[in-house]
């Protein structure tokens, strides 16, 4: 038992050191910095430009449910130092987002607005990441000191709050892009991943309102 | 002179699959070379009257043979190029490392490297197609038996995949219309019907629940039996790759890709059109006749675009589809009168 604590007091001591978020970003950084440079090196495939818009979208899953694995962490391991580092998580998870379907507007559709514009109105899986993205933007655009204390702490975490739909909404389009060749296996896993997170706070709070209310 | 490949092995037709790497010179284009000796023997007038007549004696290897470049892997399949308007697009061919590890072939996986990875434990010999329902004389016939119901011949198609991308394939083999017609198809035989192997052992992909196996798809009779719907044995003058649908598939090289179908066991003539795979997996999406046509949508992609696999890389613009993919003038007669907006 004390072995179990003193290990989270260890973890915890260095999520806390000066240097740990500046990892944090760093490792944030690196599938994308790694599919810039095999793009560059002309090592992403037959279809580099579809596995790039691919690889960047499920980057961005993956860092939204890593900031929602933060808080069950911090509170299932004893780890409160977590904390510290959820917003290069978010943020990278928004970055990821916006390469994603900046790379779509650009190599797939050549900036082409007209073009853009009504394949994101008349496809429902390109409309719902469109969604998912301008919710994300107020939440990346807050995602600083300055602005909590300008917007106030209660409101921002109200705010915030709408992450919950990001994900939703990012898991449909993963859905609804996948669904057209019916390959779910890898939507069925971050589906029953994200109903673990979101199911746990639901119980901790005891319903799905007490978990959308700020205290 | 550096056009003229000298080789030690004399070539006939029926010297079977299996030859040496560099063997892949048809009968007639041999002899053409062979004139070209003797005209150089004989001086340049001799080889003005001989090769240059022929318009080859010039042109790289590859070409002067007619026929593209092995890649050295697999068995050689020899043949000699296509005669059938329409069966050699002039279109820059897609590179064979791509063509063999970007599939679709959900027999061995859902990504697109997933059946280069694990199509190894397909077994194309020995292999047996059935041809049976609405015909007169019911085949079964083993792959040696199968190579020589026609003359192999080298087609280059543009093949179009309904997800937006296309690439350029060298195939061998032969016009389907010389199966069918072998096993007499009776007055009421309308469409046919292709069913693909479906055996766990041999393909971990029908395991899942993906799609409901085997993988079947549809052809009306009239288009199985046109001169360009090719049963093909290889590509890259090389028997076909496990990943590719090996030891015989079908390409139907106006259709979206998904129509070809791979690795086929039964040929089945009916009289009403069958169900599909993918039409049965979404009605809505996908239409019996898949033809490419680049102004009826996909609900989840533009088919007004295409990105051509193999060509000028990252920064590349997409390409304009083409009606047909291109075959209108080959095909478009199947479809007259037909809205293609209600018969996608």
């Amino acid at each position: 038992m004390s072995t179990a604590s003193d290990l989270a007091n260890t973890l915890n001591s260095w999520l806390m050191k000066p240097w740990a978020k500046p990892l944090s970003w760093l490792v944030c950084s690196v599938p994308l910095l790694v599919l810039v440079a095999a793009a560059a090196a002309d090592r992403l495939g037959a279809n580099p430009v579809d596995h790039f818009i691919k690889e960047t979208g499920e980057w961005s899953l993956r860092f939204l449910w890593l900031t929602l694995v933060i808080t069950p962490l911090r509170d299932l391991a004893g780890l409160p130092g977590l904390l510290k580092h959820r917003r290069a998580l978010g943020v990278t998870a928004f970055t990821y987002a916006l390469v994603h379907a900046l790379t779509y507007a650009w190599l797939d559709q050549g900036w082409v607005i007209d073009d853009i514009v009504a394949d994101v109105l008349k496809r429902n899986f390109i409309l719902v990441g469109f969604i998912a993205l301008v919710v994300m933007l107020p939440l990346a655009l807050t995602s600083f000191n300055a602005a909590i204390r300008a917007i106030g702490g209660r409101r921002w975490q109200a705010l915030h709050k709408l992450v919950y739909a990001v994900a939703l909404l990012g898991l449909l389009h993963f859905y609804l892009k996948k669904a057209a060749k019916n390959d779910l296996a890898e939507v069925g896993v971050y589906a029953a991943i994200l109903a673990a997170l979101l199911g746990w706070r639901v119980m901790r709070k005891g319903g799905v309102l007490a978990m959308l209310r700020v205290r | 002179m550096a056009f003229i490949r000298t080789s030690r092995h004399t070539l006939h037709p029926d010297s079977g699959l299996i030859l040496p790497e560099h063997e892949v010179t048809p009968r007639a284009v041999y002899e053409d070379r062979r004139n070209l000796l003797k005209g150089l023997a004989t001086g340049a007038a001799g080889l003005a009257a001989t090769g240059l007549g022929h318009g080859l004696a010039f042109a790289q290897p590859s070409q002067q043979a007619g026929l593209v470049q092995r890649p050295g892997k697999l068995a050689a399949l020899p043949a000699t190029r296509s005669t059938v308007p329409g069966a050699y697009v002039m279109d820059k061919l897609t590179p064979y490392g791509d063509v063999t590890t970007y599939n679709n072939f959900y027999e061995f996986g859902t990504d697109k490297s997933d059946p280069a990875e694990n199509a190894h434990t397909l077994k194309p010999r020995p292999w047996t197609l059935v041809i049976d329902g609405e015909v007169g004389k019911p085949q079964k016939l083993g792959l040696d038996d199968l190579l020589k119901v026609a003359p192999m011949e080298e087609r280059i198609y543009r093949m179009r995949c309904v997800e937006g991308w296309s690439m350029v394939i060298p195939w061998v083999g032969c016009s389907l219309s010389a199966l069918i017609k072998r096993a007499e198809p009776t007055g009421k035989a309308k469409y046919v019907e292709f069913v693909s192997l479906a055996d766990p052992k041999q393909m971990p992909g029908v395991r899942s629940s993906v799609l409901d196996w085997p993988y079947v798809e549809g052809l009306r009779l009239d288009e199985a039996m046109h001169p360009l719907t090719l049963m093909a044995f290889g590509l890259y003058g090389e028997v076909l790759p496990n990943q590719n649908g090996a030891p015989l598939r079908l390409v139907v090289p106006w259709k979206y890709g998904f129509k070809s179908a791979k690795s086929i066991v039964r040929i089945r003539l009916l009289e009403k059109p069958n169900t599909p795979s993918w039409v049965k997996a979404g009605p809505q999406e996908y239409g019996y006749f898949s033809n490419v046509n680049p102004k009826v949508d996909h609900p989840r992609w533009s088919q007004a675009t295409e990105r051509r696999i193999g060509e000028g890389g990252f920064f590349a613009p997409k390409k304009p589809t083409l009606m047909f993919n291109g075959y209108e003038a080959q095909v478009g007669q199947l479809y007259a009168g037909m809205d293609l907006r209600k018969f996608f």
